[in-house]
């Protein structure tokens, strides 16, 4: 293990204990013993208030050969049916933050044929160039084929680090160009920094349902990879002027994928796609049925929103699996989360509170939703819904 | 068919509180439970068992007490196990446990479909399972919501993506990941459960398995985490009171006054 206890200065006093985000740590005879549950994730070394732990450098993994090889930022933007999906944006704006303090470019990779419109918004958007992978085949997703392509690319240009955002695509495929390039990945990423000294990208994500945040590096093998969740980072407003390169490109061999796209099928009447919607109003147990959550319908399209559940509500059949927001469901960064009739079990809080604003209505004063919310409503639904809906349609006029 | 299943041993989150007053977690007394992700890969495993014939293998990288989930799966009906315990695998990332549950998977022969659950709840990484695909030179599909039917070397699934849902057909032998919409996991049988009790599970270790010591564990992990934190406390947490007129009036006022309608 590379974490030890000198049994010489540790006082049992359990601070470690406490800290321990995997509950590996007992005290033993007044001194603090690490078990096999430990993750080496260093928590402890930092609990110690008598510098009794520490972690072995020796231990930590071997350097790639010359990390200085790689250089460049690069972003994967996703397309679906020929459209750069918004989260491309949103890593262009946080990664023009990131290179202009790197010193280094901001590129951007885009997969397909007929993308020409595409690329040049993409250097308005903030990226000094653009790869374009010009191949029909690239149009329709499948993981061997994009895994194929982006590790290629990445072998033969080297960029320093590789950011994707976290959607069905990027969570799919991304984990297999990091397998094959042989570097580190960092899922779900909320929040990115640079330690400019070591060039190293600081990547924050929650862990254990949201409860701890853990900041992860990958100091020795490049490039640095993460997939950061739609909605948390803010994109640059698109600047027409900006001038920028296309390096259009074909993959290495004529792309063949073991798996065959046969249809597409999109539900009808609700748009599911939570992960990407600005306005979520969501339901629980609380809204009693489906009828209940027709009344949430109605909230939503005086939003211009989508309409979210937690696991009770999908398994008591009011709303389809799509839809479900928490830990086994979707996991959801809107800008503005309601929550209705939703008390907030630690399940739901881990898909939704990143949220940048969220309203409670619920009529348990002491719900736990409460605790996350920014503005909380204690009433009933079925009155303070209806309610809201007349008030948003009179502000509309 | 011959399919096989990764799983993972995860503290059991629907028994996680939240110390009101600190914000933290109680972890004391959390008791470890078969990842829920896992058990729809289990039961679809089982289930394509039953209509195809062949047989479930379960696998899993973790420490000798691991050995618990796979008891629970045989309980549920898998054939055969394997533990790879090994404390040179401590402080494994994605990618050294892809790899090493790689290794494990490429000692099963004429393997037709490796099943995972779409991820932990502990690392909720999702990362495993395509990483498993690579190094077993496999296709790979994600997300999967119903296997809509196996044959002639080739499997049709649908999988879930944003915007609804796609029907992919793939080549076998291929690596999936599937949801919870996928079916309902059913409960370990009487028969397994005896089963489970007799079963003896012998850990494979680093040795056993032919890893490279610098692919495996910490050494074998590119990731490192340098800080664990409580999140900063979230919510403004501002009661709007008064009737549910002037609930509402003040949640618009607010809402407007920040610009988020």
């Amino acid at each position: 293990m590379g974490i030890i206890v000198k049994v010489d200065l540790c006082t049992g006093c359990e601070s470690c204990v406490n800290e321990c985000p995997f509950g590996a740590i007992e005290i033993k005879d007044d001194v603090a013993v690490i078990g096999d549950k430990c993750n080496l994730c260093g928590a402890c070394v930092e609990a110690c208030p008598v510098y009794a732990i520490e972690m072995t450098e020796e231990q930590a993994g071997a350097p790639a050969a010359d990390l200085s090889a790689y250089q460049g930022l690069w972003i994967f933007a996703e397309q679906r049916v020929g459209k750069v999906a918004p989260v491309a944006y949103e890593l262009l704006g946080e990664g023009r933050r990131l290179a202009d303090a790197l010193g280094t470019e901001l590129s951007a990779v885009l997969m397909g044929a007929g993308l020409d419109a595409e690329a040049k918004a993409l250097i308005e958007g903030g990226a000094d160039r653009v790869y374009l992978v010009d191949d029909a085949s690239l149009n329709e997703f499948h993981e061997d084929t994009y895994a194929s392509v982006l590790s290629d690319l990445i072998e033969e240009y080297k960029p320093e680090i590789v950011l994707a955002g976290a959607t069905s695509i990027g969570r799919a495929y991304i984990p297999m160009v990091a397998t094959k390039v042989r570097t580190g990945l960092t899922a779900d990423c909320t929040m990115l920094g640079v330690d400019l000294e070591k060039r190293m990208l600081l990547q924050t994500r929650p862990a254990f349902g949201g409860n701890i945040m853990a900041t992860i590096v990958c100091p020795g093998h490049r490039p640095q990879m993460a997939t950061i969740r739609p909605g948390v980072l803010k994109r640059a407003a698109a600047d027409p002027a900006r001038k920028g390169e296309v390096v259009k490109s074909v993959p290495r061999a004529r792309l063949v994928s073991k798996s065959k796209l046969l249809e597409v099928i999109e539900e009808a009447g609700h748009s599911i796609n939570i992960s990407e919607a600005e306005v979520i109003v969501a339901g629980g147990r609380g809204m009693g049925g489906e009828k209940g959550f027709a009344l949430l319908k109605d909230l939503a399209d005086a939003l211009g929103g989508v309409v979210g559940a937690t696991r009770a509500a999908v398994d008591s059949g009011w709303m389809p699996y799509p839809h479900q927001i928490g830990q086994t469901g979707r996991t959801v960064s809107p800008k503005l989360y309601i929550a209705c009739g939703i008390s907030g079990a630690i399940q739901h809080l881990a898909g939704m509170q990143s949220s940048d604003v969220i309203v409670a209505i619920n009529k348990d004063p002491n719900a736990t939703i409460f605790n996350v919310a920014d503005y909380g409503i204690v009433g009933d639904v079925f009155e303070v819904v209806p309610a809201l809906i007349k008030k948003l349609r009179e502000s509309r006029g | 068919m011959n399919i096989a299943v990764c799983v993972k041993q995860v503290p059991d989150a629907s028994d996680v509180k939240i110390d009101k007053a600190t914000g933290t977690m109680v972890r004391d007394g959390v008791p470890s439970i078969l990842n829920p992700f896992d058990a729809y890969a289990v039961e679809e495993a089982i289930a394509l068992k039953e209509k195809h014939g062949g047989n479930v293998t379960a696998l899993t990288m973790g420490p000798p007490q691991a050995a618990e989930v796979l008891r629970h799966v045989v309980a549920m009906g898998v054939d055969d196990v394997m533990l790879l315990s090994d404390r040179a695998f401590a402080g494994a990332d994605t990618w050294a446990t892809s790899y090493t549950l790689g290794l494990g998977l490429k000692r099963l022969d004429n393997l037709d479909l490796v099943i995972c659950g779409k991820q932990a709840i502990d690392g909720d990484t999702a990362q495993v399972g395509p990483g498993v695909a690579v190094n077993l030179g496999l296709p790979f599909v994600a997300y999967v919501r119903k296997v809509i039917e196996v044959g002639g070397g080739k499997m049709k699934v649908e999988r879930l993506i944003e915007d609804g849902y796609e029907v992919v057909e793939v080549e076998l032998p291929a690596v999936i990941t599937v949801v919870k919409e996928i079916n309902s996991p059913r409960m370990p049988s009487l028969k397994g459960k005896m089963k489970a009790k007799k079963l003896e599970v012998a850990p494979l270790s680093a040795a056993d398995l032919g890893a490279i010591l610098e692919n495996i564990g910490l050494p074998g992990s590119p990731t490192k985490v340098v800080k664990v934190f409580s999140p900063p406390p979230k919510g403004k947490r501002e009661t709007l009171v008064g009737t549910p007129d002037e609930q509402v009036s003040a949640l618009v006022d607010r809402l407007a006054g920040i610009k988020v309608i």
